[in-house]
């Protein structure tokens, strides 16, 4: 019921407002021929099999219409009553089998390179969680999430939409170009889908299970896909941003990942006014948490509970740190004990519980997130 | 003595009653195809809401859960509700009067499986107004998602339940009318094939059913009795779901496709006044291409991470349908070469058909080519192709059977102007619809996502207009057939001049009980042929 009013109220909007001209972008017929090895076979497999249908049709369909437009009754065609020809049956049975053959060998080599992983020069994990990407490269201790960063106005038509619309992140996956990269796909909840048209594959991270695959980057450039599973209602909004870089840059910016995320950590140490954990805490609440409990905290009726004046935003503090580091089973919330720093753990709890009308003026440090974990 | 019989089995109660507890098949056939007509059109509905919200980039209309919500209620609902019933309603009337028996083999178990389906869909359809909303997982119901679900999950598993049962019951019906009823001069291999094609589609229910029937109960003892089949963190294997669950959905593919292949092998000769070219090496395709359908299931699968020798077992087996499939293509192809052909309504749909279809299935074998299908996978480009084969496939292959056969269930001729507007409208907008899909995919395009980048904007509306256009035009469809029940001409026994079988032996429209005594195979000829 409640989507059939937002058809209704949908309606009435575009019909009033006329939502702001969509930036034209260019608009592509065909498969992305990549920037690796692999995505160049692949695009060239996918021609040569377009190329054999379409003939194929051609040859077929021409047969037809020369039928359909000589064979007629209108046209004085007298029905002759020819049927069943061993030699015609042999010939059209092994003609196809043949082209088959032609196509399966081509498509067996790429396959098979495409299975060796083996020989990495690195390796990533990359864990699909409900609606973001998280990132850890297993060689240097740097891990990160990667979310939408397209801007809810933008999405709900209030302001015009960017270059990127939907395929934009607020960090995105950095690699070096010219090396063996091995992908490790995991997810944290319900199966994803992790693509990358120009890498020229995609492969599912499903809960339980480790895939692998791996990609040769030429060239340096920004490479945008996005989540190829239905995971759940914001399915849509999880892309994926790979920025290749040259080997020498890509050192670099792995050594400043290094430092931010040990200049986070002596943050956590830190006392912290409820200012300015409020501040940090809404920051950390839209990116994180308002795909579920929305803006202004009201959830959706039946689905995601609210935050505004629920009893966990305003109840005992043990109880709403407990729900927010450990998750709750058999639901949508996610444990986000892994997921958050300490910091910005305290800031969103405190946000949560001083906003959307919660005025508990309760505030919480980052030193007993640590000591509740 | 047969006078009284027939006399006394004549007497039907009067009014509603009369349909709830019939047992004749002309009666359950009709049943199930207005059934299934009314699910088009809400199954179509939904379509229209979906692309609507993909009409532009943004949120428009729709919050991304209702949207998910449409993607798997469209789909459940003309699967289930729309492709399979309208066939198993041309069987019921058919099967009988093409091979000259009384009646279905079990007439009181057709009723009942008729009647289930109302429950299973109201069952399906009151989710909709549920809190929580309906099933939002996608029809393939993969967990660990499907069991996010709310109140609205036992409902889903329930009624997947009755809809099996539904067609399970059909099925047998089907399978032992077709071995025992014929009339005595039939033997197997001169039975009509839109026949042959039920019977093996009937086996194909039979052994593909139950397997979904057990998934999903897997899935319901997944969420409330504690078990962990597809919970990897209980030691279960969310993989697993989607193998059992693709070994039901491949065969049911053919479950959807084999009866329009029989409806199109009838069609085509009637009108290029012509036999089938090759009857036997159809008979052989149908059964290879029911054989093959269960060794092919993970190639809708290919990326969740297979050995290697898995990929390229599916992949060699997935390509190895073309030759059955093609054998088919060719034998239509042949059997119009010198024909005398004339393009009433049915042969028309029966062309698109093949035409489109085949569309189809040449996209089909681009996605079992399993490096590309890493591409395709989860694309539109995997949404065009089954529209293809399903909607131009299937529901052309339906509306043939209906044009086809319609003034021998009513006795009326439909305006065959009308009947080319509705069939000229939705050849064009179902292209405008599907094709462009292709090229989404190719570009990038995810299915099921309710907003997209703004490259992906000028096809999606091209699409969307497609879409509307086709839904309208399906309004014409139901003025025809109204039309013809009230206002058409009256129609003779044997309707076509081309047209050979029994069911043109007797009068138009078919007398509610019809081969008390069974005919003679000679009684469907045609008369030029002097059998």
């Amino acid at each position: 019921m409640n989507g059939i009013k937002r058809i209704v109220t949908g309606l009435t909007a575009v019909l009033l407002v006329q939502a702001a001209p969509v930036v034209q972008a260019d608009y592509t017929l065909n498969l992305r021929q990549g920037v690796t090895p692999i995505s160049r076979e692949i695009y060239d497999l996918h021609m040569i099999i377009l190329w054999i249908c379409v003939a194929i049709g051609v040859l077929v369909f021409g047969v037809m219409f020369y039928s359909v437009l000589r064979h007629r009754r209108s046209q004085g065609a007298v029905a002759a009553q020819f049927h069943e020809s061993t030699f015609v049956e042999i010939i059209w049975t092994l003609v196809p089998s043949l082209i088959l053959v032609a196509m399966a060998i081509p498509a067996t080599k790429t396959l098979i390179a495409m299975e060796d992983t083996s020989n990495p020069d690195l390796t990533i994990q990359v864990t699909g969680y409900q609606w973001k990407w998280h990132y850890r490269y297993l060689d240097d201790e740097v891990s990160f999430f990667s979310l939408l960063a397209t801007p809810r106005d933008q999405i709900e038509n209030r302001s015009p939409k960017g270059e990127h619309y939907l395929l934009e992140v607020d960090q995105p996956l950095v690699v070096p170009t010219q090396k063996k990269i091995r992908f490790l796909l995991g997810s944290n909840d319900v199966i994803h889908s992790w693509w990358v048209p120009d890498l020229g594959w995609k492969r599912d991270a499903i809960p339980g299970f480790i895939n692998e695959s791996w990609a040769w980057i030429e060239e340096p450039g920004t490479y945008r896909g996005q989540c190829a599973e239905l995971c759940g209602r914001d399915h849509g909004f999880m892309p994926i941003v790979v920025v290749a870089k040259a080997e020498d840059e890509y050192r670099q910016w792995v050594a400043s990942q290094k430092v931010a995320q040990q200049s986070e950590q002596a943050l956590s140490e830190q006392e912290w006014s409820l200012e300015q954990l409020v501040a940090r805490g809404e920051e950390i609440y839209n990116k994180t948490c308002v795909a579920c409990h929305q803006p202004g905290g009201v959830g959706v009726p039946n689905v995601f509970p609210p935050l505004k004046g629920s009893p966990v935003a305003t109840g005992p503090l043990e109880a709403h740190i407990n729900i927010v580091l450990n998750g709750k089973q058999g639901t949508a919330m996610q444990a986000f004990a892994g997921q958050l720093s300490d910091l910005d753990l305290a800031a969103v709890i405190s946000y949560e519980r001083n906003a959307f009308g919660n005025n508990t003026g309760d505030h919480v440090q980052p030193t007993q997130i640590k000591a509740a974990r | 003595m047969t006078d009284s019989i027939q006399a006394h089995a004549d007497e039907k109660p009067a009014g509603l009653w009369r349909w709830v507890v019939t047992t004749n098949h002309k009666d359950i056939g009709t049943l199930y195809l207005l059934f299934a007509l009314l699910m088009f059109f809400i199954g179509g509905t939904m379509s229209m809401v979906i692309r609507t919200e993909l009409f532009q980039p943004g949120l428009q209309f729709t919050d991304p859960l209702f949207f998910n919500q449409m993607t798997t209620m469209h789909a459940l609902v003309m699967i289930f509700g729309a492709v399979m019933p309208a066939f198993v309603g041309l069987a019921n009337w058919q099967i009988p009067l093409m091979i000259g028996a009384p009646d279905m083999a079990f007439p009181r178990m057709n009723n009942w499986s008729f009647w289930l389906l109302p429950f299973a869909f109201s069952m399906l359809l009151s989710t909709l107004f549920m809190p929580g909303g309906a099933p939002a997982g996608g029809w393939t119901m993969y967990p660990p998602l499907v069991l996010m679900t709310g109140d609205a999950f036992p409902y889903l598993i329930f009624s997947i339940h009755l809809m099996g049962l539904s067609s399970l019951m059909g099925a047998i019906n089907i399978i032992v009318t077709i071995l025992n009823m014929r009339t005595p001069d039939m033997p197997l291999m001169k039975m009509p094939l839109f026949v042959w094609t039920w019977l093996v589609t009937a086996f194909l229910l039979i052994a593909a059913m139950p397997v979904l029937a057990g998934v999903v109960t897997m899935l319901l003892t997944d969420r409330y009795f504690g078990s962990s089949f597809f919970n990897a963190a209980g030691g279960g294997d969310p993989v697993m779901f989607q193998h059992i669950f693709w070994f039901f959905g491949h065969p049911e593919v053919y479950i959807m496709i084999l009866p329009a292949f029989g409806v199109v092998s009838t069609i085509i000769p009637t009108f290029a006044r012509k036999p089938l070219f090759g009857y036997a090496s159809m008979v052989y395709a149908t059964a290879s291409i029911a054989f093959l359908s269960f060794i092919v299931w993970a190639h809708h699968m290919f990326t969740v991470g297979m050995p290697l020798v898995a990929e390229l077992f599916f992949m060699y087996s997935t390509m190895l349908i073309a030759i059955p499939t093609g054998v088919k293509i060719f034998n239509w192809v042949s059997t119009m070469w010198r024909g005398s052909m004339t393009f009433e309504t049915p042969m028309l749909w029966a062309i698109s058909f093949v035409v489109l279809f085949t569309i189809g299935g040449l996209s089909g074998v681009m996605l079992a080519i399993t490096p590309a299908d890493f591409q395709y996978q989860d694309t539109y480009f995997v949404v065009a192709h089954f529209h293809y084969v399903l909607v131009t496939g299937s529901v052309f292959g339906i509306f043939g059977a209906v044009y086809y056969w319609l003034p021998k269930w009513t006795g009326n001729m439909y305006n065959e102007r009308l009947g080319k507007i509705h069939f000229w409208c939705s050849v064009v907008f179902s292209n405008l619809l599907y094709f462009p899909q292709h090229f989404l995919g190719l570009a990038g395009m995810p299915r099921r996502i309710p907003d997209y980048a703004i490259q992906f904007t000028d096809w999606n509306q091209v699409s969307s207009i497609g879409g509307f256009g086709f839904g309208l035009s399906q309004l014409i469809f139901v003025y025809v057939v109204f039309h013809a029940i009230r206002a058409g001409r009256k129609a003779p026994a044997r309707v076509w001049d081309g047209a050979v079988g029994l069911e043109w032996s007797v009068p138009s429209p078919a007398p509610y009980h019809t081969f008390q005594e069974p005919p003679k195979l000679a009684d469907g000829q045609l008369q030029s042929e002097g059998v």
